[in-house]
This record gives structure tokens, sequence and C-alpha cells, in this order.
């Protein structure tokens, strides 16, 4: 019943810049010219925890977050979570993730071991899927840390919004003496 | 001009262009961007106050100095502030008064879920509650002026969805022409003595009649009439949800939740076949307008626990619901103490001494947790000495040896202390520890009186620990290095053995403390591969920079993550192989 909305779901690991990077995502919605809403959870989920980030746009958004089952872009910081998060996507919806397996504490104490074959677990219910080696990427346009814009830039081909209101929202959130190296490594995750 | 913000950041932003010149709050998730952003606009004196009781004191004292006032708070902060609160409904306010409740339902960061809404029903004042960042924003106006035009405080109640969702937001310019605060004396109104509160009670009452006829033409609350088969009266994000999930429904959207519109309750419910209210917690409005003798559908198909989503209201009427219960069984991840955190070796010794610890709310709180477990119990902000001064009451000469208290400096200043006082004052021997991390990290790091600096960054004075607690009577007083496990267990198990009352103060920073010189990064520790020999002792600290690797070796090996460990030493204590040392 969403009508025009576009739903996109962020998931990762608590510390992981899943915030900035749907801070991005509403602001180029935004000057795009939508109604967007987003929601998250501070607080526990900061120390280390699963993190879910909502970004909603179209012409009225109501609902914050995005309607059990009703996701159509999964934007995956790490591998795990997005599995866990695949029932909030609808048939048919897109996944673009980090190649990147974080530990949680149970697997690091050695209880528990990190699950197997996730990236055909997500592929097979899910087609529209890309895998992304964020850090190879990030590296090449010279920081580990800029793997999330390489992603989002990823992410960014995936929707119908024009290319300068993604360069103005990063221009605007992200710090300047990183922008240039952020610039670079959303146009690597774009031409993916 | 239009901005994406943050309820939060709208309420700030209301509470600016509504001429506000004093704001003050105590940190609580969801509520404490509210006061971190409100900084950033010229004007406003705003700070953090030790706790919610005095916060919403010194917006009282700026209000009858003739400036408006904001006080925000997490929902179990007005539990803290209820004491002012209720005489303040009889007072009224001078500049106007807002309190900003963030409710958390779906316990998403607390430890209750209580309904704020009871509260302004209780104290007999009126309550707006916004239904995004827009109307967080004109909702924060309106309600200064409601304040002033019926000389009440008013509460507006935001929820975690409302406080932490973004939407877009129009700016508007400050008002102008508000009087300049100055004193004035009308002491029958404002000193609270039998026979002046006599007076104001039966105001009270005849406001909250005029503020009820008031509300059935306020703009906020609006009849949105579509189909009538179907009419639901609600309010915040249920709104939203609402008009997700049955976008023909006829609504009638409450900004203000208390009082109620009655005659505009009843005309909306005349036209429309079958009435329903949806709200997240308490049946609040459903129970009034079934006791105007209204038939209406609420509870009965709703939960009492949670927060309400899209889904699950489609659940309720029936509507397929996708089961997002129906995931794959995954290891869990749950928030974790930072690699580093002080807090580590002291639940570490706390677990190995068999202590019963008596917790708090904080960062520590997670002490709870494997492979740490050692906290027996945990109510609310500053519970836990108290707690442990009525255990040593009740249990035998040899377990009330194990009973230790553990608080964190910002909760302790926030309602331990008095605690402390009680538990001197009547000589109950149990170990409090005062885990003094030099800032009230839990929320992200909000500074207090004992931290050095002031909300606005200025720096100011900072509470002594050991001297306070000299000056409330307690004779035994140790000032320990966290990090040093033999140490912190030696010193533990001595004054968990002393017959008196005895205080432990760790003396290590949050590891996320930003400022200059408080916490620096120590050299970096690596294990020895050849000398591990996969005895596993260091993963008993549940540190996030130690990974086990089943693979290496006979039995598996432990490594250290080089990005995620701080230096702080304490595995290494651990190691009985001397396999885990400085990095070359």
């Amino acid at each position: 019943m969403s009508g025009q909305i576009t739903n996109i779901l962020l998931v990762g690991v608590g510390g992981q810049g899943i915030l900035l990077a749907s801070e991005i995502l509403s602001e180029t919605f935004m000057l795009a010219g939508f109604d967007v809403k987003k929601s998250e959870i501070h607080g526990m989920s900061q120390r280390g925890g699963s993190v879910v980030s909502h970004v909603r746009y179209g012409k009225e958004v109501f609902s914050p977050i995005v309607p059990e089952g009703e996701g159509d872009i999964l934007f995956g910081f790490e591998l795990m979570e997005t599995c866990r998060a695949l029932p909030l996507l609808r048939q048919g919806g897109k996944v673009v993730v980090n190649d990147l397996r974080i530990q949680p504490p149970s697997v690091l104490m050695g209880q528990e071991s990190y699950p197997e074959g996730l990236v055909e677990r997500i592929k097979s219910r899910f087609p529209d899927f890309l895998l992304v080696d964020g850090q190879k990427l990030a590296v090449e346009a010279g920081n580990p840390r800029v793997a999330n814009t390489v992603l989002l830039g990823a992410v960014s081909r995936r929707l119908d919004i024009d290319e300068k209101f993604w360069l103005t929202a990063l221009e605007k959130l992200v710090p300047k003496k990183a922008l240039e190296i952020n610039r670079k490594a959303f146009i690597l995750g774009r031409n993916l | 001009m239009h901005e994406i913000l943050s309820g939060n950041e709208a309420i700030a932003r209301g509470a600016y262009e509504a001429g506000v010149r004093v704001a003050c709050a105590y940190p609580g998730t969801p509520s404490t961007e509210i006061l971190e952003t409100i900084i950033q606009y010229k004007g406003i004196d705003s700070s953090w106050a030790p706790n919610e009781k005095v916060a919403l004191e010194v917006a009282i004292g700026a209000s009858f100095g003739g400036g408006r006032a904001l006080v925000a708070m997490k929902h179990v902060g007005v539990n803290v502030a209820a004491d002012p609160l209720f005489t303040l409904s009889y007072t009224g306010v001078n500049g106007g008064l807002l309190l900003v409740v963030a409710d958390d339902p779906e316990m998403h960061s607390s430890q209750n879920e209580q309904d704020s809404r009871n509260y302004a029903k209780f104290a007999k004042i009126p309550m707006l509650e916004p239904a995004d960042s827009r109307e967080c924003k004109e909702f924060t106006r309106l309600a200064f002026e409601l304040s002033e035009q019926y000389d009440t405080p008013v509460m507006l109640r935001s929820t975690t969805r409302i406080s932490h969702g973004k939407s877009i937001v129009d700016l508007a310019e400050p008002v102008t022409g508000l009087a300049e605060p100055k004193l004035s004396r009308n002491p029958s109104k404002l000193v609270m003595l039998p026979g002046n509160a006599k007076v104001r009670h039966p105001m009270v009452e005849e406001r909250l009649v005029k503020l009820a006829a008031a509300g059935c033409t306020m703009p906020v609350n609006r009849q949105e009439l579509r189909d009538t088969k179907i009419g639901i009266i609600t309010s915040g994000v249920c709104y939203q949800y609402v008009r997700e999930v049955l976008p023909d429904a006829s609504t009638l959207k409450l900004g203000m939740v208390h009082p109620l519109p009655r005659d505009l309750i009843r005309e909306f419910a005349a036209k429309v076949d079958r009435l329903y209210v949806v709200e997240e917690l308490d049946p609040f409005i459903e129970e009034q307008v079934k006791a105007m003798g209204i038939a209406v559908t609420g509870k009965e198909i709703f939960s009492l626990c949670g927060e309400l989503t899209p889904g699950r209201i489609r659940k309720a009427y029936g509507l397929p619901g996708d089961d997002t219960s129906a995931g794959e069984k995954l290891p869990g991840r749950p928030p974790n103490m930072c690699p580093g955190c002080p807090h580590r070796g002291v639940f570490f010794a706390l677990n190995q001494l068999k202590a019963y610890v008596t917790g708090d709310i904080g960062c520590y709180t997670l002490g709870f947790m494997p492979p740490l477990s050692a906290m027996d119990t945990c109510i609310c902000m500053g519970a836990s000495i108290g707690t442990a001064t009525g255990v040593v009451k009740v249990v035998g000469e040899e377990e009330r040896k194990k009973v230790v208290a553990v608080i964190g400096d910002s909760t302790f200043l926030h309602t331990g202390i008095n605690g402390l006082m009680d538990m001197v004052y009547n000589n109950a021997p149990a170990t409090v520890v005062i885990l003094d991390n030099r800032i009230t990290a839990m929320t992200g790091r909000q500074d207090n009186p004992a931290s050095g600096f002031t909300l606005m960054n200025e720096p100011t004075s900072s509470i002594d620990f050991p001297l306070l607690c000299k000056a409330l009577g307690v004779n035994h007083i140790r000032v320990i290095n966290p990090l040093d496990l033999e140490e912190t267990k030696r010193v533990l198990q001595e004054e968990m053995a002393r017959p008196e009352p005895s205080v432990i103060i760790t003396d290590k920073p949050c590891v996320l403390i930003k400022r200059e010189d408080v916490f620096t990064k120590g050299p970096v520790y690596q294990v020895d591969a050849d000398q591990c020999t996969g005895c596993r002792a260091c993963l008993k600290i549940g540190c996030p920079a130690i990974e086990w690797k089943p693979g290496e070796g006979k039995k598996g090996k432990a490594f250290i993550d080089p990005l995620l460990c701080t230096g702080c030493d304490v595995c290494r204590q651990l190691c009985k192989f001397g396999a885990i040392g400085r990095s070359k």
C-alpha cells in the first residue's frame, strides 16, 4: 500500500557508520524534491549491537519505519546482519552488501561459529544481489575507511536520482578534508 | 527554508523559535539530543542538571523569573521530577514552561515502558503529542503559548520513533516581543502552603475544563473524514502507521492528548460506523472514551506491551501482514562493553569473588551479560546502594559479605548519593563501588558535575569523590586502578570482608572520551601464537578485540585485533603462559 514510496533499509553493526550513510540518503532525496522520513534506534545499539536504519521517500511519506516485508532495497554493511534483515524485504527486493564479516560476542568467545554460506543464502532468495568488496575499493579510493561510501555509490545506481543531488549531499555531510576521497569512493561504487 | 531534522532536533528548534531562555535536562535515551542540539542557538542558557528533579526546578525558577523555559527527560525521569511537577501544576507559571518527555515503547534502551500520558492526567496539566518532526517544532511553539495563556506547565510527549525519526521541517524566525524577565513577587500564587494551595486547586480543575473545550477547535486536533465505515482516534507516530495501513479510514488525529476534546470525540464517533482507538501502551484514550459511554475497540485487538508497527496494526485488523519472526536462526549480536572499557576488570573480579551485585543504570549494566555475568539486581537510577543496604539488613553474617553495590559517577550524583548517606547513617555494612569513568557514557558521553565541564563545554569545578564520601561519613575509602586485576580483586576482597560501610572508587576514564588528555590509547597488544596454548583464559573478559580462532593449532588460539585493541593490559594479566604482550 506504499504506492510510490521507496523503502530502503540499512543494516549492520553499531559503530560502522550506518547513521551517516542514512543521513546522506535522506538529504539526497530531500534535495531531489521528495518527502523523506527515516528512523533508527540510538542508545544501546551503539555498543556493537545490531543496527537497522529505515529511510523512505516519495510524494508523501507517513510511517517513519518501513512496513514489514515492504523493503525495496537492503543496504547491508555486514553479511550476517543482512541475512537477519531479509524478512523485512519484499519479494524481488534488491540487496547490496559489503563483503564483510564481523564476529558477534558468542563467536569471538568460541561458543558459536559464524554461519557459513550466507552469500549463497541471500542470493538464492534475492537474485538482484550485489556483493561489494568495500574495503578493496576503499583502498583504491585512497583510504580503507571510506568503504561505506563505496557501498553508497553502488546503492545510488539502483535508485533513479540525479547524480548531482548525491554529490551535493556528500558535500554537505562529509567533513571537508575527507570530501575528495569520499567523492572518489562514491563514483567507484556507482560504476560497479 | 527547510531541513531534515530528528524529532529531538525539531523540539530544540521549536524552543529557539519560541524564545526559550533556559533549557535544562538530565541525559536519557531517547531524549538526550534535545539539549545536545539546543546549544547551537545563542541566547538559550542550556545545562545538564544532576537529575531530572533539579532540572525541572531550574526551569521552574526561570519561568517564575519571567523567562520561557524547557526541561527534557526520558519517561522514567518524570518519576524523579514528579514531586515539583505536581505542585507546579497548582502554582502555574510566569514565563511559559514546557516539560518534554520521551517515552520508550518496546524498551529499546530502558528498564520499563511506562506511559507518560498518565502523568499529564495525574498532574492535571495539558499534554501535546506530535506525530513527526514538523509537528515537534510546531507543537513546541504552541506549548509555550498554551502555557502562558492557561497559566499551566505543559507536557510534550514524544516516543523513540518520533525523537529519533527524521523528517522535513520548515524553519521560521524566533518570536519577538516577549517580555524581558525580571523579578515579580506573587507569594500567594507561588508559596504552596495549604491555605494558598486550597485556593489554587479549584483553578487547576477549571483550567482543565477550559482546555478540554478549547481542544475541540484547536487545529492540532483534527477530523479527517474519508470512508466512514471505520473511524480511528489516534495520535503520535500511531497516526502515521494508521494512514499507512488503512489509508481509506477516517481519523480523528489528536495533537493534544490531555485533556481530551470530549465534544469533538462525540461528534466524530457519531459520524463513523465503527470506532477504534489506536494507541501504544496503555488504553489512555480508550478508557476515557469508554467512560463517555461511547462504544470503542482498542486493546481487545492491540497489545498493551511494546510499540506498534505497520505490520502489527495490519495483523490486528486481520490484514495480510508479513511475519518477520520467520527469520533464520543466527547468532545474536547484543551490545557489549567497548574494548578497553575500565568496567570490564571490575566485573571480572566481582564474578570471581561470587559477589551479590546490586547494579545500576549505565554502560556497566552490561556487566550482567556473559561472560562477566556479575549483576544480580538493577531497578532504576541510583537504586544500587539502597538495595544493597536492604539486602544486608536481612541476610546472615556470611552472606552480607558478598553484597556489593556498583554505580557510575553520573548515576551516583543523580540519586545514588542519598543511598550512600542512608547506608552510612544507618551503618549498613555493604561495599559500594563507584565506577568513575568521568563521563555519562551510556547516553553518549555527556558531561556531569564530576567531569569538569558544562554542557556548553566550559571548564567548571569537578566533584572530588573521595572527599565527598568522607564528608558523608564513610570511613573506608579506597581508590583503585580497575585495569589492575590483582589490585581490584584484593581491594574488593578486603572491603567486602569489612563489617562497616566502605566505598571503592575506580579511577580510569571511558575510552570514548574525545577530550584531550583524558583517555589516550596505549600500545596495542598481540598474541604470540607459539606461546598460546588455547586455554581460553583471555576469553573470560568478553573483550570484542579478542577473537577465538578454532582452526588454529590443536585446540584453537586467541587473536587480538590491532585496530580494536586500546592497550588496556587486562587480557595480558589473565594469560598464564605469557603469550600476550605489546606489539613490536
